[in-house]
């Protein structure tokens, strides 16, 4: 009895610090996406010489805040077909797993709410459920664009989860555990970037079509779907969505830094300070997402699929082996570079011989042109010998 | 049990579905429709609809003395105005035996061929955005917005201008046309340049636009093609080399021709005449000199003699065809338009055939049309 007095008086502290924890949690990711809507609207506008929003306090610093009061005060709309149940419950399943990974990633040493011995095991799982969402979504708001949307998202979602299991599995062998605390501390002479650059490059390109950002927008393409699993949702539930996507931009790009860019560690800073690190790595990571945003058109969905199963699964099965064969014989580091680096190559070829297939056009509809310009000339000439003279003349 | 669930239950059998597409959907340039027969993701057959935006423009011609007529045309094709005014006045001039003034006919041909870039430069922004890219519909924005602003001090407004009369223009240039075209001309080669080097042979692009949408040379012919869709296809035919106008004779300029027919080689053609537009310009504002800007026959209540007349022009789209019927009124008997958006957009069902959804949005806008004109 009286053993089970202490135990109940200490989980009942550690129901609170739970709560409390999960309370600062939300706190800061909601400030998170706020800040991450203002970025992306400052730097779209200048990759697009514009200035993005000014007119909301000082550079429109308070346009996240009359956004976040526009989408809540604006009616919810529910259509009289949809399924309501599944209505209501799709955007709840997006972004309950969007929240419930960052219980296990950590921003410092000891920032984290529960650092878990299989976090990366627990990530890549809980991820996974955020798909189930976007299909109900789809299917709950009885739209055709909808449907589609939701299953083009099953299916672009779950084609790309291989290559980031691949990877993440790469990363786990090499720092020997699911740790992502201790995958950050065996990163201490030199990141992952380095001796795994293929890795990080497919972690990060597979990440981007996991939150459905530019190249790979395809389950809500604005201008073929119109939004596709979202179209018919409005007001509060559309931001829910908005709120998982944001939130999960952040955790794609902090999870490139945990696994490839050392995580929290930097020059300079020590103790809880080292968080500073961390976020100016991750922001780092979101600039590149959102200057892909503002440069590249959209996949078609057939040629989407064809990447990730002819170029992104077989990489990340290459980097597999790799890491395997690099761990088995105990080479130095280096070699692991230098396999890493012919895996990029062979991609670089690749790209490289796609680009040139269109130059090598480009140069024969000019010499074809040139050809029909003389030619136009010399039957100018036969035609009206007096202009061909006076062309001749100037 | 309905027809579709019985065809879910013939395991195998595609199952179609039919996707309406538009009038309100952001990618049919307008209040175009099409109701798409689809089996998931392939296009199998299509349907287009149009006359969303008819207003009944040809008939309300013949209601309207023969200036009042050139506003009509300014809201056919509304993003080549000029180009429009053009070919009316062109039209009823030709009725009359009306000879224009040289410097009238290079301040048309100096507007038409800036109006042609502007038109461009906003299928360059569409087709980027069509395909996902929204950087580069902010350059060709920001350059349509400068072409613009000169029509406005020309002018008077932004689009609907009603500046070209019948037997010349309304009225003379400002004093520093001169100055403000040779201040315009390097920035707009500069946002050409921008959004070609941005757009043009990005991978992703290419991937969405190379060998889509092909349309073969015979078939492209009897659609009726013309202008740059028909150029795509390899054709080297461009009215004002072929049937010169105006003064387009007595400019160097080259007729892109594209290979193979398809999207990439239509935003490819377009992206070239822009260059070569630049160039008439510059070459039409040195050779122009001080005159006339009027016949004066044009400047009162006219009344063509009685007859019927067909004039045709290169637009940005194509071939704009006016058939023009005159009694001998002040108002025209009959005036009939050959839009080449309508013609081009024939082509739709054609092109859509075992395509996939993302590639009728593409399709449909490098066939660049407008639906004031198709419609009318």
């Amino acid at each position: 009895m009286i053993l089970s007095i202490p135990i109940l008086a200490v989980s009942l502290t550690a129901v609170f610090w739970t709560l409390a924890g999960l309370l600062a949690m939300f706190t800061a990711l909601s400030v998170v996406v706020l800040s991450l809507t203002w970025l992306e609207r400052k730097v779209l506008g200048r990759l697009q010489r514009r200035l993005g929003p000014t007119r909301t306090g000082p550079m429109g610093l308070m346009q996240p805040i009359a956004d976040a009061v526009k989408l809540l005060l604006k009616e919810d709309i529910v259509p009289s077909s949809s399924e309501k149940a599944i209505f209501w419950l799709a955007p709840v399943l997006v972004v309950i797993p969007a929240f419930m990974i960052w219980v296990t990633i950590p921003a410092s040493h000891d920032a984290v709410l529960q650092n878990l011995d299989l976090g990366l095991f627990y990530i890549t799982a809980i991820a996974v459920v955020g798909i189930l969402g976007l299909v109900l979504a789809g299917w709950g708001s009885a739209n055709k664009y909808g449907t589609l949307g939701g299953l083009r998202a099953a299916a672009q979602l779950i084609s790309y989860e291989i290559p980031i299991i691949m990877v993440v599995i790469a990363v786990a062998m090499l720092a020997q555990t699911l740790n992502l605390r201790d995958i950050v501390d065996q990163q201490d002479p030199y990141p992952y970037a380095l001796v795994q650059p293929l890795g990080l490059l497919i972690f990060f390109i597979a990440g981007l079509a996991e939150v459905g950002r530019t190249p790979f927008d395809i389950y809500f393409a604005e201008s073929e779907i119109v939004g596709g699993p979202f179209v018919e949702y409005s007001g509060a539930h559309w931001s829910v969505f908005f709120l998982a996507e944001y939130i999960n931009t952040f955790a794609i790009a902090a999870l490139t830094v945990l696994l490839f860019l050392g995580g929290w560690s930097g020059p300079l800073l020590s103790g809880n300070w080292v968080v500073i690190w961390f976020l100016v790595k991750v922001y780092a990571v979101i600039l590149v997402v959102f200057w892909i945003r503002g440069t590249f058109p959209r996949l078609r969905i057939d040629q989407l699929m064809g990447f990730a199963w002819k170029v992104m699964v077989p990489m990340s099965f290459l980097t597999i082996v790799i890491t395997a064969v690099y761990q088995f014989y105990l080479w130095p580091p280096w070699s692991l570079t230098l396999m890493s680096s012919a895996g990029l190559v062979v991609v670089a070829y690749v790209i490289y011989r796609r680009m040139v297939g269109p130059a090598n056009l480009v140069a024969d509809v000019r010499a074809r042109q040139h050809a029909q310009a003389q030619e136009r000339a010399l039957q100018a000439k036969a035609n009206d010998p007096a202009r061909g003279a006076a062309a001749n003349a100037e | 049990m309905t027809e579709a669930s019985s065809k879910i239950a013939a395991a195998g059998e595609p199952m179609e579905m039919l996707l309406n597409m538009g009038p309100q959907h952001p990618s049919t340039h307008g209040v175009f429709r099409m109701v798409l027969q689809v089996d998931g993701e392939k296009i199998l057959d299509s349907e287009p609809h149009i006359g969303y935006l008819h207003r009944g423009s040809e008939k309300l011609c013949e209601g309207e003395q023969y200036h009042q007529v050139i506003t009509l045309f300014d809201r056919m094709d509304y993003i080549a105005n000029f180009n429009n005014e053009m070919v009316y006045c062109m039209a009823v001039e030709k009725l009359m035996g009306l000879t224009v003034p040289e410097r009238a006919e290079y301040v048309r041909v100096i507007l038409c061929e800036l109006n042609r870039i502007a038109s461009h430069l906003l299928f360059v922004a569409t087709m980027g955005l069509d395909a996902g890219a929204m950087t580069p519909s902010m350059i060709c924005f920001r350059g349509r917005e400068r072409v613009q602003a000169l029509f406005e001090a020309v002018s008077g407004a932004r689009m609907m201008h009603n500046y070209f009369r019948v037997g010349g223009i309304k009225e003379d240039l400002p004093e520093n046309f001169g100055e403000m075209v040779g201040e315009l001309l390097p920035l707009l080669r500069a946002d050409v340049e921008e959004s070609d080097k941005l757009l043009t042979f990005n991978e992703i692009f290419l991937a969405r636009l190379k060998n889509v949408g092909a349309i073969s040379t015979e078939d492209a012919l009897d659609y009726g093609f013309t202008g740059p869709c028909l150029r795509a296809c390899g054709v080297d035919y461009d009215l004002r080399k072929a049937q010169p106008y105006s003064v387009y004779d007595r400019f160097e300029f080259d007729v892109p021709v594209g290979l193979d027919g398809d999207c990439w080689d239509r935003h490819y053609v377009r992206v070239q005449e822009m260059y070569e537009s630049l160039k008439i310009v510059e070459q039409a504002l040195e050779q122009m000199a001080e005159g006339n800007i009027a016949s004066s026959l044009g400047r009162r209540l006219i009344r063509p003699p009685k007859g019927e007349v067909y004039v045709r022009a290169e637009n940005p789209r194509g071939e704009l065809g006016v058939y023009l019927v005159s009694d001998g009124t002040d108002k025209p008997y009959r005036l009939k338009v050959r839009p080449p958006s309508f013609c081009n957009l024939s082509a739709i069902r054609h092109l859509l055939r075992n395509t996939w959804i993302a590639d009728s949005v593409v399709i449909l806008g490098s066939l660049d049309i407008v639906l004031g004109e198709v419609d009318r």
